[in-house]
């Protein structure tokens, strides 16, 4: 078991995802920056599916009740296992009465700790993705305490030669597929969007990302219809937005983009007023 | 039955868009749902998923697409040679509704400014048969076609923060029902006290697309009545099966 001493700005469970609930109107979820929370998966040969911690730029602190593994991925939040910081991408024993804590953001935005085994929290549809009306809470608070399993070896892993790819925080590019209505922008439109950068907006979080750049639009809403983790909406007041893993299951702007999965993973890590161009893929 | 020719475009890089004319029909949903349901036993054994709307069905594959052309004959090929299936069972169901001034906020407002009485709204709200097109927007909300002409009401300039559970309302020429407290814009005129979205049943929404709902108006003490049943989880909602 892991207590929780502090929860962190927004720290939730979350697994690869709720796939194939859309028709229910339910979100995907899951870890938005999937490759770091696989990554730590994989150090500790966990399942690719198995429950995660995700931190968001500032983290929790955490008592641990059993020994484990754990191994932290994704954004440096200065981890300290007791006052001893410790590193990313490195799986590290811990024993009953271990405080995991973190300090200052140094790279990236969003932290994902996995522990042997993976967090034994509830499972509501298949999934231990925290999401509001289908978990019992939306992130951990204070006092919780979060279900793993005892884990007692300390035999180093297979996994161990893995290598992290970093390029995921120093990549400024978000690589994206033409969506159903690309064609419907003017030229100027798409010469506004792929050369030019842009600035993400206050409003970010785990459902869509907003930018603060405006565009010049007269394209009208359509029809309701499907959209995804990735989708690149156009409001009709300008706005640009990106929808992340916690979105609607359909939507009524015309979705001009859709970006590569591996770029989701990059926009995961970026924070409030970073900058980021878009280039198309063919 | 080849009255429609549907296009199909990549969406990035595991999901492929299926769309029908740009407009809201419904011999266009019966198309959808049965093109659905043909994709959905062809691809048995495999992991994917499907997102059907009013004119347009997402199939996201658990793989990356390797070659899109190839998969989209699949498709289209199923679609030439799709069969009529009722795998399914369609339902019309009986909604209980509290049209009683204290969920109602805004009937007031829209029995003033259509110069309908507050009883010939709720008659003509009720009357109707909708049909359910898709659930959307959020976890078990219907969204539901055949709202009567003279309901259209324009959506609130300014949402509401808080939308009570089971609140049923208009907005533009569309009616539904918040599954859950949420922010919104619609015009609220009655409560329902049953459960659109229940996250501990593996199928969550007793309603899918396809099938048909009717409101029927209760009083303040029948919607009592039936929350303690819900609550005890041991209410039966009145339903008929309807032939597809």
């Amino acid at each position: 078991m892991v207590k929780v001493i502090k929860p962190g700005f927004y720290t939730t469970i979350q697994d690869l995802g709720r796939f194939g609930y859309q028709d229910y109107g339910l979100p995907v979820s899951g870890a938005m920056d999937q490759y770091s929370a696989q990554f730590a998966n994989a150090l500790l040969n966990n399942n690719e599916h198995d429950a995660v911690l995700e931190i968001t730029m500032t983290g929790p602190t955490l008592v641990f009740k059993c020994h484990t593994l754990i191994c932290i991925s994704g954004a440096d939040l200065s981890p300290k296992l007791n006052d001893l910081c410790i590193k990313l991408n490195t799986v590290i024993a811990v024993k009953p009465n271990d405080m995991l804590s973190f300090g200052k953001l140094n790279y990236g935005f969003r932290s994902y700790l996995a522990v042997s085994g993976g967090f034994q929290t509830e499972i509501k549809l298949k999934s231990r993705s925290m999401y509001k009306n289908i978990t019992t809470k939306l992130k951990i608070e204070a006092n919780d305490h979060l279900m793993i399993n005892e884990f007692n070896q300390t035999k180093t892993n297979k996994h161990a030669a893995l290598k992290y790819n970093s390029e995921l925080f120093s990549s400024n590019v978000l690589d994206a597929y033409k969506g159903p209505e690309f064609e419907l922008l003017s030229p100027a439109q798409q010469n506004q969007l792929f050369n030019n950068k842009f600035t993400i907006s206050n409003l970010n979080n785990r459902m869509a990302y907003q930018f603060s750049e405006l565009f010049e639009n007269s394209l009208k809403p359509i029809i309701t219809t499907p959209v995804l983790p990735g989708t690149v909406q156009l409001t009709p007041s300008g706005n640009l937005i990106v929808l992340m893993r916690d979105c609607q299951t359909t939507g009524g702007y015309p979705r001009i983009l859709q970006l590569k999965e591996a770029s989701i993973n990059i926009l995961s890590q970026k924070m409030t007023g970073q900058a980021l161009q878009f280039k198309l893929l063919e | 039955m080849d009255a429609f020719q549907p296009t199909y475009k990549p969406y990035g890089e595991r999901s492929i868009l299926v769309e029908w004319p740009q407009e809201i029909h419904e011999n266009i949903l019966q198309d959808v749902l049965n093109f659905k349901l043909n994709i959905q036993n062809h691809f048995i054994k495999q992991k994917i998923q499907i997102i059907s709307a009013y004119n347009s069905l997402l199939i996201t594959y658990d793989y990356t697409i390797d070659n899109i052309n190839d998969e989209i004959l699949t498709l289209k090929s199923l679609y030439s040679s799709r069969k009529v299936t009722k795998i399914h069972t369609l339902r019309l169901w009986k909604i209980p509704v509290c049209y009683d001034d204290e969920f109602a906020l805004d009937l007031e407002e829209l029995s003033f400014k259509k110069k309908l009485s507050k009883s010939k709204i709720i008659k003509l709200h009720s009357d109707t048969i909708y049909t359910v097109y898709f659930i959307g927007f959020l976890p078990g909300f219907l969204y539901l076609g055949g709202l009567d002409e003279s309901l259209y009401f324009p959506r609130k300039s300014t949402p509401r923060q808080h939308i009570k559970k089971g609140a049923v309302a208009i907005g533009g020429n569309q009616t539904g029902v918040y599954p859950n407290e949420s922010p919104g814009g619609w015009n609220i005129i009655g409560n329902s006290p049953i459960s659109f979205f229940d996250p501990s049943k593996d199928i969550p929404c007793f309603a899918k697309a396809g099938d048909k709902v009717q409101f029927v108006p209760i009083t303040i003490e029948e919607y009592d009545d039936i929350s303690v049943l819900v609550k005890e989880g041991v209410y039966q909602m009145e339903s008929e099966v309807i032939d597809g």
